[in-house]
């Protein structure tokens, strides 16, 4: 019977399929960060267990960590000691971590692909729901809680319920200035945000097939945000491309054995999915979300919504507009900006970063508005900068940090003041997502550059880059 | 883990759609590396203003649903971040129980894992509940999930479905890694063919 790319790597990882219990899936990368990871080692010290498979387990910290020069004391007490506790937890259980001094440290999902430790057709886990992004390598990855980490750190294994399949079909070419951000923007605004609850997600078609790496762990980071599972990408050249050479990749022989098996992960023709879902890339423009979840987008040509008619959702629309405090009907680029938040396991990577920098170069910042660039990782930082990106973004006035998950949802220093208004390349826009009564719009790494230096929302399709 | 067999508790109902994780514990309450002490913070920022006053208005402020056990919401709840930490409150708080139409998959998975059940019903039973949890003073449900059903005192009465297994923990109140550590053998197995990679083992 023909498979589904899901369906190859499920069955590929079955331990057991004990009668009446959940299969029992075998993982192959366990990524841990310091937030969700103490009480699973406390479960295991209480127990006597140890990590079964520590060379299959990576950490880093990513959440706390402050963005300031490395070396700045954290003054948080509490996050000081949740970051001591990840390094004592792996040293005590034999972890390899990548600590906030490595200059291989950053964001959990951008270090995994950069060091090769992602590779297609693994099973992943991390207690981080956005670990959805490593499914663009063909992976089968899925955000689990801190039970479930003390679970796999004991086992190597969860017992699973199989999710059903969602095929998104995405037809024809992105336009110039609609990005992977916009494509995943637009799929959660069309499905919603509990559209593929349930479901493993495969991104197939053109407009797909068509995207760099970066763009499709962009698209498959955001899965979640449309109640996904996990999303997946079949893997091809652009992939193999992208993994080769890597740290903890194959190499030789292996390598060679492996691209093989990878080839051969691809949906088989005629393969069924639970639900297949229709997009044509040529209606999708560059999105911006104007409510309190990312399923609330409009293309930047848009206004903000009108109330729906009185009923069950009008509450929560007037709730969401008085939150964000905007009035139906205002035009997306009347909007004006405080802060501008360039980062995130969505958007911080080198790609993301150049299209940033190609939209700053040679303009000035708005006055008045805080912008700031955080790089994912170290290596993505200094390779940044060996190509002179954080002068561009210095120049036109933005702050460029350290690297760490920082503003996307403000554990550490970074946060928006009440009624901020933030243009952000991160994934979330939940009420107090950001900082408590902040205010999150969602966006391309193109478009918040161009809302930093206008002060407000504007189309990147018009821009006349220098 | 605590088992659930049959519980009669107080509705509170937060009558809203897609209510994510991020308001049922903000995540400057996130750093503790303990399991305990989050009730406190449940829906720290819809509970109290940023100096500390309690809104009257939020449901969990207001003397009639102290006390409460079971909680009724819209559709989609617990969406967003994964932690675990938003059931560790949800529990801490008192609740042994989630009503709603719908649960985002990553945190019901959390509430098993803590014998706290998600009861998934129809959305006008949802709508209903949560009707007479804000009409009737002190207004109570029984949850029996030995029976898979729910009812009032006042002749409502709906039926639910949950994964057997699911079910079966919960009844029991399982420690789940017991349970797959007693396939020792078979990971053991799996773990023969399929080795670390060699570039993971430096």
């Amino acid at each position: 019977m023909p498979k589904t790319l899901f369906e190859k790597v499920w069955d590929e990882h079955l331990v057991a399929t004990p009668e009446g219990q959940s299969p029992l899936l075998y993982i192959d990368l366990h990524l841990v960060h310091e937030v969700t990871s103490p009480q699973a080692f406390d479960g295991l010290r209480a127990a006597g267990r140890k990590v079964r498979e520590t060379k299959r387990t990576i950490a880093t910290v990513d959440h706390n960590v402050p963005t300031e020069p490395r070396g700045t004391p954290i003054l948080d007490p509490i996050a000081k000691r949740q970051i001591e506790a990840l390094q004592q937890n792996c040293r005590e259980f034999g972890v390899r971590l990548y600590d906030i001094d490595s200059p291989e440290q950053g964001i959990v999902h951008v270090i995994g692909p950069e060091l090769g430790f992602t590779q297609p057709g693994i099973t992943i886990v991390c207690g981080d729901s956005h670990t959805s992004t490593h499914g663009a390598f063909g992976a089968l990855a899925f955000g689990i809680g801190t039970s479930e980490v003390e679970h796999v750190l004991a086992t190597q294994c969860l017992p699973q319920r199989k999710p059903k399949t969602m095929l998104i079909n995405v037809k024809g070419k992105l336009g110039e200035g609609v990005t992977a951000k916009d494509l995943v923007l637009g799929i959660i605004g069309k499905i919603g945000t509990d559209g593929a609850t349930g479901h493993v997600i495969e991104y197939a078609g053109e407009a797909v097939r068509a995207l760099s790496m970066e763009g499709r762990m962009t698209v498959c980071n955001m899965s979640i945000e449309a109640g996904a599972r996990a999303g997946m990408i079949a893997p091809d050249e652009t992939t193999f491309a992208y993994v080769k050479g890597r740290r903890f990749a194959p190499t030789g022989k292996d390598w060679d054995a492996a691209v093989e098996r990878w080839r051969s992960l691809a949906s088989d023709p005629g393969a069924q999915y639970d639900t297949v879902v229709e997009i044509n890339a040529s209606d999708l423009a560059p999105f911006v979300t104007w409510g309190t979840n990312p399923g609330m987008v409009v293309p930047i040509t848009g206004r903000v919504p009108d109330l729906p008619p009185n009923g069950a959702d009008r509450p929560n629309a007037e709730r969401m507009l008085e939150y964000m405090g905007l009035k139906p009907g205002t035009p997306m680029q009347e909007i004006l900006v405080d802060r501008v938040f360039i980062g995130s396991c969505t958007n911080s990577r080198l790609e993301d970063l150049r299209a940033a920098a190609r939209v700053a170069k040679g303009y000035k910042v708005a006055s008045g508005i805080r912008a700031m660039v955080v790089p994912g990782s170290q290596k993505i930082k200094q390779a940044a900068e060996q190509e002179g990106l954080d002068k561009i973004f210095q120049q036109a006035g933005f702050e460029w940090r350290e690297s760490g998950c920082s503003m996307c949802l403000g554990m550490n220093p970074d946060i928006l003041s009440p009624g901020e208004r933030c243009a952000s390349t991160s994934n979330r826009n939940f009420e107090g997502r950001q900082g408590r009564g902040g205010r999150t719009h969602l966006l391309s790494p193109m478009m918040a550059a161009a809302a930093a230096i206008e002060g407000h929302f504007t189309d990147i399709r018009n821009w006349r880059f220098n | 883990m605590q088992p659930f067999r049959k519980h009669k508790g107080k509705v509170a109902p937060l009558y809203r759609a897609n209510i994510d994780t991020d308001q049922i514990i903000p995540k400057q309450f996130l750093k503790r590396i303990e399991k305990t002490g989050f009730g406190q913070f449940l829906f720290n920022d819809w509970r109290r203003s940023a100096e500390g006053v309690a809104d009257p208005s939020f449901v969990l402020n207001q003397p009639q649903y102290s006390g409460a056990s079971i909680l009724v919401a819209a559709k989609n709840f617990g969406c967003g971040s994964s932690r675990e930490h938003a059931v560790w409150a949800l529990s801490d708080f008192g609740f042994r129980a989630v009503i709603a139409p719908s649960f985002a998959d990553i945190f019901a998975n959390n509430c098993i894992k803590n014998g706290v059940l998600t009861v998934v019903l129809k959305e006008n039973e949802t709508e209903e509940i949560a009707r007479r949890a804000s009409e009737t003073r002190d207004y109570k449900l029984t949850i029996d999930l030995e029976q898979c059903s729910v009812w009032d005192d006042q002749g409502l009465t709906a039926g639910f479905k949950i994964d057997e297994f699911t079910r079966h923990c919960l009844l029991e109140g399982l420690d789940d890694i017991g349970l797959t550590l007693q396939h020792q053998a078979e990971i053991s197995a799996y773990e023969a063919g399929h080795p670390v990679p060699a570039a993971w083992k430096s």
